[in-house]
């Protein structure tokens, strides 16, 4: 038994060492929050979630697509959950262009549930024209795609500064403390009551980073809560089963002499 | 083996196993005499042949999923996350399980390489087992491009390029890998019909690898030849059973951590970014279990005596039987070579910690150090040592260390009862 122990602590420091070994890009000391999913219990927020989503609509959604949401994902168990009521009144500010009709012509119509988050440009191409160049990339699943997670979003979001002296920046091009090279295309975006919250929270810059965050944390994980409630239930289950088989073990080894 | 004259005891049974003796292999599954002092490093065989059916099984749902086009591979992979009914589930548990699969896949062959396990008369266990290791970094190698995410187009791209080091026919055999000039969707879709395709062979190459086991039978920790069945074994059903069966569930502990708290820690997360030809990632880094590999291929200055050298280093492990001169198993009785062995094993780590880091400067000397001492360990050092090493007394049987040599009268009594 101590054998086994020892073990599995081998294998605990093995994974844990190349999980480092792994990670040990980022050196920076990211701004660092008390995300309510993180955690084994962790949960999204819905207030945060909702706010988020009121934030990526009216300042990100100018530029930013987020191509993997559909419209009826706002009100499915897990995320904002907007009532579908709202969620087909979000839906139903869209365009989308359907068809071809009997007449063989493409139309617009109001987007329906069941439709993508609506593109805010036709192509790559156009993203890119119209932002000097840089390509705004898509939201979805971008908390995943950059190392520092949720952290590094929050902190690029509010780490734009002057520029140390002697730097020269180009056109277009601002200082972020926290974005890799520190050069970003992006323009500072949040500012002081930007936006207008329904439930009263007051949109400082500091908040509204956090739920467009914890909104795109949702967007890149959409089942997060079902995981870290069957992984709950796994593990219990996985603990006493193994616990019982422990001792079935010992049961059947003790017929013969023999340490197991 | 002791089970030859196995008898059904139904009618039925009788008549079946005439004609296709299967209950006569159950049996002898069954009734296998395993070493009764065998470690929880002996469990990884078991857990090994769950992990392989777990990738099987798990891979089958998500190939119904995916699309292996280079034009919706992403878009696949996200649709599988998000709208197929547990379909983030079965894809976290196929992609750490490859991760699990190799964490067990090396205590195996590390257990082998501590208990001479490879030695006389088991050299096909370890040959067909250095096989089905190759085997699974290829499957998992084309496995990691199928999200076609960016490390999964660079990974590709560097992983093939290796071959146009080739001398005359590299360029040749790069674009017949490819199945055009660059990566591109002909590489996609090959490779899913290849990731399809190897776990079965993998599959059949353990039925081999088993069977190859069962003629000569479990080495053990100490290393010695047992008569069997004796007082030294016990039947394959329920002990070893029992016991693999925990130690499965305590590394099923560990893979359900991984799956449900974090999934993405072991993958890179550039592959979340939709593969670009057009930006190279900062840094392209393999998984994390070809990272020695990739370390010494990086270490090596010419590109062509550098993939010699990646190459040689799994080789020489197919060797290693003959290479290891020595007639003693166990490390428990060779003093030195115990010693170099946790050596190599921090050599190894090194390897891969090196891997990760990108190569220039005090990392590549290290790396360069690890890979020169790598080879020496199993070119120079293991032929010699095996020649010179003074080894300790070796126990006559299992029961004899435990029981200082005389049989113990009750462990009889109970052993005629059963």
């Amino acid at each position: 038994m101590k054998n086994i122990i020892k073990l599995f602590f081998l294998i605990f420091l093995l994974s844990s060492f190349f999980t480092k070994a792994y990670s040990a890009g980022e050196k920076l000391d990211l701004l660092k929050i008390d995300w309510s999913f993180k955690g084994y219990f962790g949960k999204f927020d819905r207030g945060s979630l909702q706010r988020g989503y009121q934030v990526y609509t009216e300042v990100c959604a100018s530029c930013h697509s987020m191509k993997y949401l559909s419209y009826r994902n706002l009100a499915e168990e897990g995320g904002p959950e907007f009532t579908e009521e709202q969620a087909k009144a979000i839906a139903s500010n869209f365009e989308v262009t359907d068809g071809p009709n009997n007449d063989g012509e493409m139309y617009t119509r109001p987007a329906k549930l069941s439709d993508k988050f609506v593109m805010p440009y036709a192509n790559v191409q156009e993203a890119k024209i119209s932002n000097g160049g840089a390509y705004p990339p898509d939201m979805s699943v971008l908390v995943k795609a950059r190392s520092g997670g949720a952290d590094y979003i929050y902190s690029v979001l509010l780490g734009y500064e002057d520029p140390p002296e002697g730097m020269i920046l180009d056109d277009g091009v601002y200082y972020n403390k926290y974005m890799y090279g520190n050069k970003i295309k992006m323009p500072k975006q949040l500012y002081d009551d930007l936006v207008t919250y329904n439930d009263g929270t007051v949109a400082t810059p500091e908040q509204m980073a956090k739920d467009v965050v914890t909104f795109m944390a949702w967007s890149a994980e959409p089942h997060l809560e079902a995981r870290h409630k069957i992984g709950f239930r796994a593990l219990i289950y996985l603990i006493i089963i193994t616990i019982l088989v422990y001792f079935s073990m010992k049961k059947i080894w003790s017929r013969i002499e023999s340490e197991v | 083996m002791s089970d030859h004259n196995y008898v059904p005891s139904s009618k039925i049974g009788k008549w079946f196993n005439d004609r296709l003796p299967l209950l006569t292999l159950a049996d002898h599954l069954k009734e296998y005499p395993t070493p009764k002092n065998l470690n929880y490093w002996w469990t990884f065989g078991g857990i090994l042949t769950f992990c392989l059916i777990t990738q099987i099984i798990t891979g089958i749902v998500l190939g119904m999923h995916y699309v292996a086009h280079a034009d919706y591979a992403f878009d696949s992979v996200e649709h599988i996350m998000r709208d197929v009914n547990y379909g983030w589930l079965i894809r976290y548990v196929h992609a750490n399980g490859a991760s699990m699969f190799f964490l067990a896949v090396y205590i195996h062959i590390f257990r082998s390489l501590y208990y001479g396990s490879y030695k006389s008369p088991r050299e096909v266990i370890w040959i067909i087992g250095m096989i089905i290791y190759l085997l699974m970094m290829m499957t998992a190698f084309m496995g990691y491009v199928l999200p076609w995410g960016q490390m999964s187009f660079w990974g590709a791209t560097v992983i093939t390029n290796l071959f146009s080091a080739v001398p005359f026919f590299g360029e040749g055999i790069t674009n017949w890998l490819w199945g055009g000039y660059s990566v591109d969707n002909p590489t996609l879709t090959r490779f899913f019909s290849l990731h399809y395709l190897l776990p079965f062979l993998i599959l059949g190459l353990v039925i081999l690898h088993i069977w190859a086991l069962h003629v000569p039978g479990n080495n053990n920790p100490i290393g010695i030849d047992l008569k069997k069945p004796s007082k030294d074994t016990v039947p394959f059903h329920p002990y070893i059973v029992i016991k693999d069966l925990f130690a499965l569930l305590l590394f099923l502990i560990v893979f359900a951590f991984f799956v449900f708290y974090s999934p993405n820690v072991l993958g890179h997360s550039d592959n979340y970014i939709e593969a670009n030809p057009l930006v190279t990632p900062a840094h392209i880094v393999p998984e994390w279990y070809l990272l020695p590999f990739y370390a010494i291929l990086r270490s090596v200055p010419d590109k062509l005596l550098g993939v010699i050298a990646m190459f040689a280093s799994i080789f020489i492990l197919v060797i290693l039987p003959w290479l290891d001169t020595s007639k003693i198993r166990s490390a428990i009785f060779r003093p030195i070579y115990k010693q170099l062995y946790w050596i190599l094993v921090l050599d190894v780590l090194i390897l891969g910690y090196m891997g990760a880091m990108p190569a220039e400067g005090t990392y590549l000397l290290i790396a360069r150090v690890a890979t020169v001492y790598y080879f020496l360990h199993f070119l120079v050092i293991l032929p010699f040592l095996g020649k010179r090493e003074k080894t300790l007394q070796v126990p006559l049987s299992i029961t004899e260390p435990v029981l200082g040599g005389s049989p113990n009268p009750q462990m009889v009594k109970k052993r005629e009862r059963t």
